[in-house]
């Protein structure tokens, strides 16, 4: 019996951890819930995470979900094969590869998900983005990818000179964020830009961006 | 050559070692904490390190940081943090930050010591692993704005409570714990029935909520309460708060 991952190919969570299964190269089933029919809200999803919210992960009889655990659980288990993405042999780069991911948990993804949010999903929900949100956030985020040139002006990736988790979990919230107005926000930081278009370029995220047909204009 | 008579030899001898144990002394008192922490009593992201390194029963040496003067946003800080937040770790040659990522580090270098925070268990690491992101992204947002509005505004003369923050983060909280009374009914601890970082993540913003009005979603909730009433009362949670009344 394989992994089943319960979400769907368009949502940021699902996808942070579609690209880390990808990566590990696992097999594993995607299993689509029905969000408009209110599947999350039905006592056997909420059986699988109480809070629901998709992803959930199922290995056999085994559940977690939060994507951040889904994909430290999956570098985990499969650490011996495919790259290396918490550096697990070596205790200080393990250690900054947690900082880093603590850093898109805590800075990077609170100022980046309600300009993706405003721009691009209120107005398939009939309503007009808030620029005030946008604003204040653009501002945050400008600081936050400051700090990411200046990072990346010395290694390779935001943990040192290695791919890890903490570039993988970037993934899905700049991926929408540039197809949003803003997009110079990145383009404009060439440490940044050259990161992202190297990341991006990853089998991996090319096979999960395929599904991520949020916001395509039509 | 004149050579000493043997009491004056002895007494030599005698003030030569003492002065020798005492220069070892002094050298190993005073000697630098191989850990530091950057940060200062008042912080929840400081307390969570302090919390850690107690239970872990490390040494270490706490290093204030002068908020007012705004030291966090400048060098020589930012490099220990490039974001400018406090708290920032050392760790020998080793600078870290983020208290979570400092926390897990601890209790993986640390596993042999003190109490255990983490598990060899892959699985039961997988789910410590999602009550730490639980308190992150479900209980942390709402919690900490209510510990803003209600116990550090005062504190910080900042005004007074915003009352529709306060309102929508109260009511998003109580949905929150409505989740943590149903899952600590099925185990003691929110990973199972041993204490973990998940539990101790929360501990800082918990006690300045227990001070406010907050108090009464803990109250409410029966099996909350126990498990707030427990993991407050750790000895290693103590020490963390017996430090602000210094």
């Amino acid at each position: 019996m394989g992994l089943k991952l319960y979400g769907i190919p368009v949502s940021t969570n699902t996808t942070r951890a579609l690209v880390c299964l990808h990566e590990k190269g696992v097999d594993f089933e995607l299993v689509p819930v029905n969000l408009f029919g209110g599947e999350n809200r039905q006592p056997s999803f909420l059986a699988k995470n109480p809070f629901g919210l998709i992803p959930v992960l199922e290995d056999g009889d085994f559940t977690i979900f939060e994507s951040r655990a889904i994909t430290s659980y999956v570098a985990e288990k499969f650490k011996e094969t495919g790259p290396d993405l918490i550096r697990h042999q070596n205790p200080k780069e393990a250690a900054l590869v947690k900082v880093w991911i603590e850093v898109e948990s805590q800075n990077f993804q609170p100022a980046i998900s309600p300009i993706v949010y405003q721009s691009l999903v209120a107005p398939l929900l009939g309503n007009t983005p808030d620029q005030a949100v946008i604003d204040t956030n653009l501002e945050k985020l400008g600081k936050v990818l400051d700090v990411y040139e200046s990072k990346l002006s010395s290694t390779k990736y935001l943990a040192g000179d290695f791919f890890s988790l903490a570039d993988l979990h970037n993934f899905p919230y700049i991926f929408y964020f540039m197809k949003t107005p803003w997009a110079s926000l990145v383009n404009d930081r060439p440490h940044v830009k050259a990161w992202w278009e190297d990341i991006s370029s990853r089998s991996a995220f090319k096979k999960v961006a395929e599904g991520m047909t949020f916001g395509e204009k039509k | 050559m004149q050579i000493l008579p043997n009491n004056q030899l002895l007494g030599a001898t005698v003030a030569l070692a003492l002065v020798a144990i005492s220069a070892a002394y002094i050298y190993c008192t005073s000697k630098p904490k191989a850990i530091k922490v950057h940060g200062v009593l008042l912080s929840t992201a400081t307390q969570r390190v302090l919390a850690t390194l107690y239970e872990k029963e490390l040494e270490f040496e706490l290093v204030p940081v002068d908020m007012e003067a705004r030291e966090h946003k400048k060098k020589p800080f930012l490099s220990l943090n490039p974001f400018g937040q406090i708290p920032a770790f050392e760790d020998r040659d080793l600078k870290l930050f983020e208290s979570r990522a400092i926390n897990k580090y601890i209790s993986h270098k640390h596993a042999d010591k003190g109490t255990r925070l983490e598990s060899g268990d892959m699985k039961q690491k997988a789910i410590i692993g999602v009550w730490m992101e639980v308190e992150a992204h479900q209980f942390d947002p709402a919690a900490s704005k209510l510990t803003w509005e209600l116990a550090l505004k005062p504190v910080f003369g900042k005004g007074t409570p915003d009352k529709a923050v306060v309102e929508e983060n109260e009511a998003k909280l109580a949905k929150v714990l409505d989740i943590y009374e149903s899952r600590l009914a099925q185990s003691k601890y929110l990973a199972g029935e041993s204490f973990s970082l998940a539990d101790l993540h929360h501990l800082p913003t918990i006690q300045y909520l227990l001070a406010t009005q907050v108090k009464k979603l803990f109250d409410s909730r029966p099996h909350v309460n126990a498990w707030v009433a427990d993991i407050t009362a750790r000895p290693a949670w103590c020490k963390v708060l017996a430090l602000q009344k210094h």
